[in-house]
């Protein structure tokens, strides 16, 4: 039903990100540190190792302060690691400039948060084409067929058109997939995605990123509370006090 | 989306549209600085044209006299050897400028120059029956000084243009001697000679004295009633550009050695009015914008609060910091256009409806308004740019806004 790499020409945006490498993410050693260079320095990842490949479908659980969402944001090329390396396709992110990361982060991730994922002044079908936008400057009709294929791969056809802020939550987070997807990228973050979700919700939401993954070969890094959710992964990757504790491919799925 | 904006247009209409209370009621605080601006400029503006027309009319832009005598020993005198000699300034008599007509060619040739009127000026009386009055006699030309001085605008009667027989009169003068249109009176000059002239006209500049002691008469009537016989006591000249009659004058000043003298000189208390004015015009510009500014800057800084999840997600999702701050740089100056062109329709509102209640009881306007279509344009593109320097501030906070905070946050 979804097939995310047709019709794909409008996120053809850069050559140097290669989305079929087999290593999706590669992290050495990464460490991060808050307040570096005053007397309050705290360390909240403390030489982090880990290798995502291609198609991988990743649960990242652990308890509050683990350092899960921070992991999240050096991953998402949000938050620069105090020390170590990173590579996402195999490109490596030390060094660049602010404009190279964006660039590299709107080809090679996507994101979905749990909350304020959408921008309230735009249609559902905005905000999914906002990351096209951003890439090309002006709107043009790929762009809307493209947003308007994903709406209806998210089965939001008939929302498309809605504002963010009248779609439930459920919806919103479906949008926020549907966004995740539009530039074909290499990796998934998703931060509790089903966080504030019922069961029913969160399990038709899992239920879709999973469709993706099997249909795309997107590799997909979930940090979930849930773990009936995190059972459903094909790797559960636990963290604790900034270090992952275990690493475990999951024998149930 | 219209595929003709670019994506922060896009996002900088949708973020005004959302926050449009906040927008609206910038727009209307810009608005309303704009018309205050537009208003008080036409005001002054109108003022000052009127001011300077009313001084500019009645009077050369540029006056060229002969040099004043000066008295000089008879010795040679060396500089070391101070001379027991009291020195008397000269009394000044009624000259000729030496060669005025060369003097008239040379400047007609400058390119500034629009018109070069020859004057005789001097003293007499007029005569009639037992009636004597002392006036000040002006022999001109009508073709050209009439160009000069807006003299026909202020006939009350008859015509400016005067024959070598005739003479224009002021209203009060008229009265005194009890003559109208037609009549005939005598004028006699400083030498006793004396001609007989017909009234052609009678004028009135508002000012009794001015009325009572001014006449007006031919250059060659003049000539010969104030034994100057092809002479011109002055030579006075308009030029296209008043304000720059202080250059002018000093440049014709070196190349003739003559005494030229500028209205610029002549008004300098008329100047320091015209300046102060234009100060404070140009404070309260600065205020009003510096008001304006302040508002754009500080309801976008509380929009740049408000939506920092929205900014975190934009740049998260691909947008970078470059157009995160082209975004708030174009709000700002969308706010300041808009204030700008909705000032404009106000002020000019205001302007009609000023125009209105401030007339005299005959209906005229006290003063005319200056419409200058260009203070429009300069208010839209100084508003746009005061928008978006305003902007630049919360700019700068959204574009260098931490998204992993901003998200969280």
């Amino acid at each position: 039903m979804l097939s995310v790499a047709e019709s794909g020409a409008a996120a053809q945006a850069d050559s140097a990100v290669d989305k079929d490498a087999s290593e999706t993410l590669r992290l050495v050693g990464i460490r991060k540190s808050y307040g570096v260079g005053t007397k309050a320095e705290t360390e909240v990842l403390h030489g982090i190792d880990l290798t995502i490949k291609r198609g991988e479908f990743t649960a990242l659980i652990g308890p509050s302060g683990s350092g899960k969402s921070t992991l999240l944001n050096m991953i998402g090329l949000l938050d620069r690691p105090t020390a170590g390396q990173l590579f996402i396709t195999g490109v490596e992110a030390a060094g660049q400039s602010d404009a190279a990361l964006t660039k590299l982060r709107a080809n090679a991730v996507g994101f979905v948060f749990q909350f304020h994922n959408l921008l309230p002044a735009f249609t559902a079908q905005e905000n999914v084409m906002l990351p096209l936008l951003a890439a090309h400057g002006r709107p043009n009709a790929q762009m809307q067929q493209r947003a308007a294929e994903l709406i209806a791969a998210v089965g939001l056809a008939d929302w498309a058109t809605h504002l963010a802020n009248d779609l439930s939550g459920g919806q919103q987070q479906r949008v926020a997939i549907a966004r995740a997807l539009v530039m074909q990228p290499a990796l998934v973050l998703a931060d509790e995605p089903t966080g504030n979700l019922d069961t029913q919700s969160a399990d038709n939401i899992f239920d879709l990123l999973r469709r993706v993954n099997k249909d795309s070969g997107t590799s997909f890094l979930i940090v979930t509370h849930h773990p009936r959710l995190a059972l459903r992964c094909d790797r559960i990757i636990e963290m604790t006090d900034g270090v992952i504790a275990s690493d475990r491919g999951n024998v149930v799925s | 989306m219209n595929p003709l904006l670019p994506f922060e247009w896009i996002l900088a209409t949708r973020f005004m549209r959302e926050g449009l209370m906040q927008t609206l009621l910038i727009v209307s605080g810009v608005a309303l600085g704009v018309s205050v601006i537009v208003f008080i400029s036409a005001l002054i503006g109108g003022l000052q044209k009127d001011l300077f027309r009313r001084t500019l009319d009645y009077q050369a832009q540029i006056v060229i006299r002969p040099p004043k005598e000066v008295a000089r020993s008879l010795f040679e005198v060396d500089a070391s050897i101070i001379p027991a000699t009291l020195l008397q300034p000269r009394a000044q008599r009624l000259r000729s400028v030496d060669q005025w007509q060369t003097v008239r060619t040379a400047l007609l040739k400058m390119p500034e120059v629009e018109v070069v009127a020859p004057v005789v000026a001097g003293a007499g009386f007029v005569l009639r029956g037992n009636a004597n009055k002392a006036v000040s006699i002006t022999g001109m030309e009508p073709e050209s000084y009439l160009r000069l001085i807006a003299l026909d605008k202020q006939m009350k009667l008859g015509t400016a243009n005067v024959g070598t027989n005739d003479i224009l009169i002021g209203k009060e003068l008229g009265l005194d001697l009890g003559v109208g249109l037609g009549d005939k009176l005598i004028l006699q000059g400083q030498s006793k000679a004396s001609v007989t002239l017909t009234v052609v006209g009678i004028f009135d500049f508002g000012n009794k004295d001015f009325n009572e002691r001014q006449t007006y008469i031919a250059l060659r009537t003049a000539q010969s009633l104030l034994n100057l016989p092809g002479g011109a006591t002055s030579v006075e000249l308009n030029i296209s550009m008043p304000f720059d009659a202080e250059d002018i004058a000093s440049s014709v000043r070196t190349q003739t050695g003559l005494d030229v003298e500028s209205w610029i000189k002549l008004n300098s208390q008329f100047f320091t009015a015209l300046q102060g004015q234009s100060m404070s015009n140009n404070i309260i510009r600065f205020f009003v914008g510096l008001t304006a500014a302040l508002g754009i800057a500080s309801v976008l800084v509380v929009s740049v609060v408000q939506k920092s999840k929205e900014i975190g997600i934009l740049r998260a999702t691909g947008t970078t910091r470059a157009q995160i701050l082209r975004m708030f740089l174009l709000q700002g100056a969308v706010m300041g256009l808009l204030g700008s062109l909705v000032g404009s329709v106000a002020g000019w509102a205001l302007l009609g409806a000023w125009r209105k209640v401030a007339v005299n009881e005959d209906g005229t306007p006290f003063f005319t308004i200056e419409f200058d279509p260009w203070l429009f344009l300069w208010a839209a593109i100084g508003a746009t740019m005061v928008g978006t320097i305003a902007a630049v501030f919360p700019a700068r906070t959204a574009a260098r806004m931490d998204p992993a905070i901003a998200i969280r946050g």
